[in-house]
């Protein structure tokens, strides 16, 4: 009887082990062949349009081109963060989801921020040329 | 001071005495995940540089007329062949298949050499024609950038060749599949970071 308890305990923290090691995987174990190949196929698909769209340069508007290209770009980073690096809300107890917010923040204000001071330096900053310089300037060109 | 405690047994516990139980490995993913985190800071670094100065041609060639987009999307298709052949790799070691793992790696290793050959072959192009990092701002930030992201696939490349040795010596332990996995992420990683590359430095570039 006592033996019979032991065996099943022992079965128990067994199977514990194997499910914490199975989540403790960071969502890797999860990783199917149907999931990458639509990962793939999705990538090819909005790899192919943005390259389509400046290459054959099908719309005018350069504008609305690089409107369309850059959301694309998102879409397919999603996608690769999905079906390829598996990342969803219960991996590792959400951290890798909580550091991905993290960094997305940071990388927003860093890229935003340079070009919000720069481009603003470049328009208001720029010193007056001396008309000697401006002059050595156009016969240089 | 006070006296020893009479036995070892009494003496009271205010700290744990046996090691806290983890399995092996089991912090890696998330550390991993993290070093990416702070890898995607530098890349986030050298896109601003890039958005300040990627127009600042200093009278000398510019993007549009620089790059060549045809060279560019058979990169990116060498890069995305190589994403789906490391999955099935991964696929291979969950099913504990020792050759289809080292096949697939192997398919993955040769999709990164020609992705890494044709960059250099555009930047000998560019170097020769006189448009190297030195040129002007707009090329040091191209070089910087696009360069980086090389050096990470030269480097994933190597793991990858040390990873194959490692599965084909031991097999498909434990630590070699969390090594496998480590090496995805890094992977899929870089071929995230080179959708913002085609998307902001080539394509937008091209249309300046």
């Amino acid at each position: 009887m006592s033996r019979e308890a032991t065996a099943d305990e022992a079965k128990q923290v067994a199977d514990q082990h194997a499910a914490h090691a199975h989540h403790g995987e960071g969502g890797a174990a999860h990783a199917t062949r149907k999931g990458y190949v639509t990962g793939f196929l999705l990538s090819v698909v909005l790899t192919a349009i943005p390259f389509a769209l400046v290459m054959g340069g099908v719309i005018q508007d350069t504008r609305i081109t690089a409107g369309i290209v850059m959301a694309l770009a998102i879409v397919q980073i999603v996608v690769h963060m999905i079906y390829f690096l598996h990342m969803d809300t219960k991996s590792e107890g959400g951290w890798t989801l909580m550091a991905l917010i993290f960094t997305a923040v940071i990388v927003v204000i860093t890229i935003a921020g340079s070009l919000w001071v720069m481009v603003n330096m470049n328009r208001y900053m720029m010193p007056p040329m001396p008309p000697a310089a401006a002059m050595s300037d156009m016969s240089g060109m | 001071m006070s006296g020893t405690p009479a036995t070892t047994a009494d003496a009271p516990h205010f700290w744990e005495t046996e090691p806290h139980h983890h399995e092996a490995g089991s912090s890696t993913m998330l550390g991993f995940w993290l070093y990416l985190m702070s890898d995607c800071l530098i890349f986030a670094m050298l896109f601003a540089g890039w958005g300040v100065y990627g127009q600042s041609a200093a009278g000398g060639p510019t993007a549009p007329e620089l790059f060549d987009l045809k060279l560019v999307a058979l990169n990116t298709a060498m890069l995305l062949f190589s994403s789906i052949t490391y999955g099935f790799a991964m696929i291979a070691a969950q099913e504990q298949n020792k050759r289809g793992t080292l096949g697939w790696l192997a398919v993955t290793g040769l999709f990164g050499a020609a992705f890494l050959g044709i960059e250099l072959y555009e930047f000998a192009h560019l170097i020769h024609e006189g448009a190297g990092p030195q040129r002007s701002a707009f090329l040091s930030s191209f070089f910087a950038l696009v360069g980086t992201h090389g050096l990470h696939v030269f480097f994933g490349m190597i793991w990858l060749v040390v990873l194959m040795v490692q599965v084909a010596q031991k097999g498909l332990i434990a630590a070699n599949t969390r090594r496998l996995a480590c090496l995805s992420l890094f992977w899929h990683f870089l071929d995230v970071v080179w959708i913002g590359v085609f998307t902001f430095v080539y394509l937008l570039g091209s249309m300046q």
